[in-house]
């Protein structure tokens, strides 16, 4: 279809700042490449990501959002990526419930010398999310216009 | 609405190559709020920083957001040129168009889009800013070291010297721990005696360590250069100013019965004991179970033979409180009792032991005098079995799933000793492998094999029975394929090596964390090996994870390392990036506590004043000494009045809006 | 077409629901076992030779007759490995071209109390039917 070929995705990437954040100016660094439609917002922990901030991508646009943390056992404020793990859980279910496919998020792990694996993780998340097409848009029912 | 000003920095080619810096300058402007962007070739050198101190000085900036590295490179930079031009340094934003931009895309257009939206994203977090003072802490120029062994002690020693006050608190009546316990030390055959007692010397005449022995840690509280510990000196009912160590006492103590902890209970000790000769402090101490004055109330010899009357039934435990700057874990190790093992036999053969328990049958000041004898009989012993790994590296309940490290090299060193002075005793091995890294560790152990002719079977053991008075070992060689049974009289387990059971209390006080074997775990398992993750606190030797006593000395030094640096700092800068609570909102549910990896999060009983009425409350109050801003408890909070300083919910969403445009 | 002895090892291992991998080849199995001295393939070569791809030297052997199935290797095992589960999966496969591999509830014997692991009840019919 030509519709799915100029589709460029918005994807937002929460990358703590310990490991993954790390990882992706590895990455950087490394001049390994992903596509431009992903764009990182740096948080402190993964642990810090309310799922609230995940409802609010989609419900402005976003076609994919993702988590990055520390590997297990390895988190810099020692058990914050276990509970962003657990959150996120949770909430996938419930997206799923409304409609949004499970694909357009996803939580991974990408330690700081891993340059390489953030590359290969947003090339693949990135053409999951294309394969997909738009995402419907979720409704503020508060602020409708 | 705040005045923001825009920097887009060129990086020589690095960024200008692939992004637009013009028009992400230009794309800049037509944000409302923004007065100013510009660009530049260099934004981090002097005249880059001089561009953005002038814009602050001339515009009156209320925020600064600069495009250009990663902020895990020049943040620090851009914050420090803000606060000279007296712009609160959190008001900074940067905008990662290198790493995350010019870097990896090669599509020029492309590259300039995504440029221009992460400067979006930062004007929108740095719109939403607050300026935020980092705390400052005094520091209490004394440590605490937890244990005094020999990672104890050499920690202690190392901060000593370097003119700090330390205290050593050890649970035991003397300190120096198991390594006074061993006879020889590997590789070198040092006596440990010999090495340890001038340490353990050393730190009692030291004027800047003060020894708590028969002592245990109570409370702590505090953080990171104000801890408050509260310690429990439990009565020895002997007056420590007064013994002597004269030994009369232990002479005449009528009750005998109590086994002697410090031979592993191979033999007893009187009720009034000093646990061995060169014990420090050099002073009895009443084992309040097997007193008889005590539990019954008459006797009373050992006051009555005691010429510096220094004896006091009516002694009290005492709770010393005493601050301290840093915290040193040094909680060490045990050999596990391997009851477990019921092909073994332990416990019901007496003539089969630990290797500590044989350390103690081999020292010329142990239960035999050194001479090496079966404790069910006395005899001497002919055929002599070791085992290796037993409890180490499994899977089961039974084991620890961990190496011990230790064992392969000490039990080399008792068959090299066995061999070395009683030529007509075999030495019979049973091992996995023989794991020897270390300086002249292979060599040793290979010594014992060529030079000493010790037996070693690739195999283990399956059965241990008793046939005719004589213990019989049926074992695996898996070299020869075959399985075979050889007659013993003295089996010798490698038990593994399991953390003090008293460091998980411990842990838990000083919100250190562990892993799943109850070893202390450190902050990063290569780059900061030493220091525990709760900040203050460090750790020492075998409460770590498993390491001989090399490795242990040069773990205790790097911790001193630490201790010297942190004590020596006039005061602390805590992240201002802090959790705070809105306390108005705040119902005292107690879910952010839970979180909390730092115990950073309490709560109090507040008055408040909730619309227009006076009301008392249970809410929660974050010590931001100990808060290091992970931000778990904002996502706990029910009720989201738990929020982020630095990176508030409102921060982020702003950025999230600003991506998604 | 003819199954490769790799492939009939790797369904041995499937079969025996065991996880070979976890071995460190320490020879606790062979040391506990109270039949090793007429085995010919003694247990601790069970997990090696299995991942190693070559069952046919274990079908082959008279260990598999022998086991007792008293389960002392996998009681002592310090791994979890189970090697009485890989014994009982060679011979199982050694068996179930024979035919007869099933039997009814009624011919369990009455001495059959709760406490005999249900392995080595069914290893023994296998044996005996063999």
């Amino acid at each position: 279809m030509p519709v799915k070929e100029s589709f460029t995705p918005k994807i937002v990437a929460f990358c703590c700042n310990w490991c993954s954040y790390a990882g992706a100016d590895l990455a950087g660094s490394s001049r390994l490449s992903y596509p431009a439609d992903v764009k990182i917002i740096r948080v402190p922990c993964s642990c810090r990501v309310n799922p609230m901030f995940l409802l609010r991508a989609f419900q402005k646009g976003a076609d994919g959002v993702i988590l990055c943390g520390c590997h297990p056992g390895d988190c810099h404020y020692s058990t914050g990526n276990y509970y962003a793990r657990r959150r996120m859980t949770l909430l996938f279910s419930m997206l799923s419930y409304l409609g949004i496919e499970k694909e357009r998020t996803r939580v991974e792990w990408v330690s700081a010398a891993e340059g390489a694996r953030f590359a290969s993780v947003m090339n693949d998340f990135v053409g999951t999310v294309q394969k997909l097409g738009p995402c419907r848009r979720l409704e503020d029912v508060r602020c409708k216009e | 609405m705040p005045k923001i000003g825009v920097f887009v920095c060129h990086c020589g080619s690095n960024i200008a190559g692939t992004v637009d810096v013009e028009k992400v300058a230009a794309a800049a402007r037509t944000i409302p709020g923004v007065v100013v962007a510009c660009d530049y070739r260099y934004m981090c050198s002097e005249a880059g920083q001089e561009t953005i101190t002038k814009a602050i000085r001339e515009y009156g900036l209320d925020g600064v957001v600069v495009c250009s590295c990663s902020p895990r490179m020049h943040e620090a930079t851009f914050r420090r040129a803000a606060e000279r031009e007296g712009l609160n340094p959190y008001m900074v934003e940067i905008a990662n168009i290198r790493e995350q931009c010019s870097w990896i895309h090669k599509n020029r257009e492309e590259a300039t889009e995504k440029a221009i939206v992460l400067m979006r994203a930062a004007v929108a977090k740095v719109k939403r800013d607050t300026p935020l003072t980092a705390g400052r802490s005094g520091v209490t120029r004394r440590a605490l070291v937890i244990g005094g062994g020999i990672a104890g002690l050499s920690t202690a020693l190392d901060v000593a010297n370097a003119g700090y006050e330390v205290d050593i608190v050890e649970k035991e009546p003397t300190i120096g721990g198991k390594m006074a316990q061993l006879d020889k030390t590997f590789p070198t055959l040092d006596c440990s005696a010999c090495i340890l007692t001038p340490k353990m010397v050393e730190a009692a005449q030291n004027e800047n360590i003060n020894l708590y022995t028969y002592s245990e840690v109570e409370k702590v509280s505090g953080y990171v250069g104000n801890f408050t510990v509260t310690i429990r000196k439990k009565a020895r009912f002997v007056r420590e100013d007064r013994c002597t160590g004269c030994g009369a006492c232990m002479e005449k103590c009528p009750s005998r019965k109590a086994k002697n902890e410090f031979n592993c209970g191979l033999n007893t000790r009187s009720a009034i004991y000093i646990p061995f000769a060169q014990a420090i402090p050099n002073v009895a101490v009443i084992d309040a179970q097997h007193c008889l004055k005590l539990q019954t109330g008459k006797c009373g010899v050992c006051e009555k033979v005691c010429a510096a009357g220094a004896i006091d039934y009516t002694q009290q435990d005492e709770l010393i409180q005493r601050e301290y700057g840093a915290i040193v874990a040094a909680t060490g190790f045990q050999p596990i009792r391997p009851y477990q093992f019921g092909e073994y036999g332990y416990g019901r053969y007496p003539d089969v032991i630990t290797s500590l328990e044989l350390e103690r049958l081999m020292n010329a000041a142990g239960p035999t005098d050194g001479e090496l004898r079966c404790p069910s009989d006395g005899r001497k012993p002919k055929n002599i079995v070791f085992i290796q790994c037993v409890g180490s590296r499994g899977q089961t309940c039974r084991d620890k799933s961990y190496c011990s490290k230790i064992c392969c090299m000490y039990t080399a060193k008792h068959a090299m000793l066995i061999r070395d002075h009683w030529p007509d005793m075999d030495v019979h091995v049973f091992y996995i492998d023989v794991r020897t890294p270390g300086k002249n560790f292979d060599e040793f152990y290979r010594r014992a094999a060529e030079e000493y002719q010790v037996d070693y079977r690739k195999g283990q053991v399956g059965k241990i029975y008793e046939e005719d008075g004589h213990l019989m070992v049926q074992g695996s060689d898996l070299l020869e394929d075959r399985q075979v049974l050889m007659p013993a009289d003295l089996v010798v387990l490698a038990v593994a090596v399991e953390p003090s059971p008293d460091a998980r209390k411990l842990a838990t006080m000083l919100t250190a964390s562990m892993d799943n074997n109850d070893f202390f775990t450190e902050a990063h398992p290569k780059l900061r090996p030493v220091e525990s993750p709760t900040a203050g606190i460090f750790l020492s030797g075998m409460c770590q994870g498993p390491k001989d006593i090399p490795e242990t000395v040069s773990q205790a030094g790097a911790a001193a390392a630490k201790v010297i640096g942190l004590l020596s700092k006039k005061e602390l800068t805590a992240n201002p990036c802090t959790a705070h609570p809105e306390e108005v909102r705040c119902n005292g549910c107690g879910e952010c506590e839970k979180v909390c990896p730092y115990g950073a999060i309490s709560y109090e009983e507040k008055e408040l004043r909730v619309m227009g009425r006076r009301e008392k409350r249970r809410v929660a109050v974050v010590n931001t000494a100990l808060c290091q801003g992970c931000g778990a408890c904002t996502v706990a909070c029910p009720s989201g009045v738990m929020d982020l300083q630095g990176f508030s919910n409102r921060q982020i969403l702003a950025e999230v809006d600003a991506i998604c445009r | 077409m003819t199954v490769t002895e790799k492939e009939v090892s790797r369904q041995i291992l499937q079969l025996s629901g065991a996880n070979a991998n976890l071995c460190i080849r320490c020879g606790r199995c062979t040391a506990a076992c109270p039949v090793a001295g007429q085995m010919d393939q003694k247990p601790h070569r069970f997990a090696s030779l299995l991942l190693h791809g070559q069952a046919d030297t274990l079908l082959r052997s008279n260990s598999i007759w022998l086991c007792l199935s008293c389960m002392a290797c996998s009681e002592r095992c310090p791994r979890g490995v189970d090697p009485a589960r890989l014994v009982e999966g060679v011979r199982q496969y050694a068996v179930r071209p024979r035919g007869m591999a099933h039997f009814s509830p009624d011919q369990v014997p009455d001495v059959v109390d709760d406490e005999m692991p249900q392995q080595a009840l069914m290893a023994a019919l296998r044996k005996y039917r063999k």
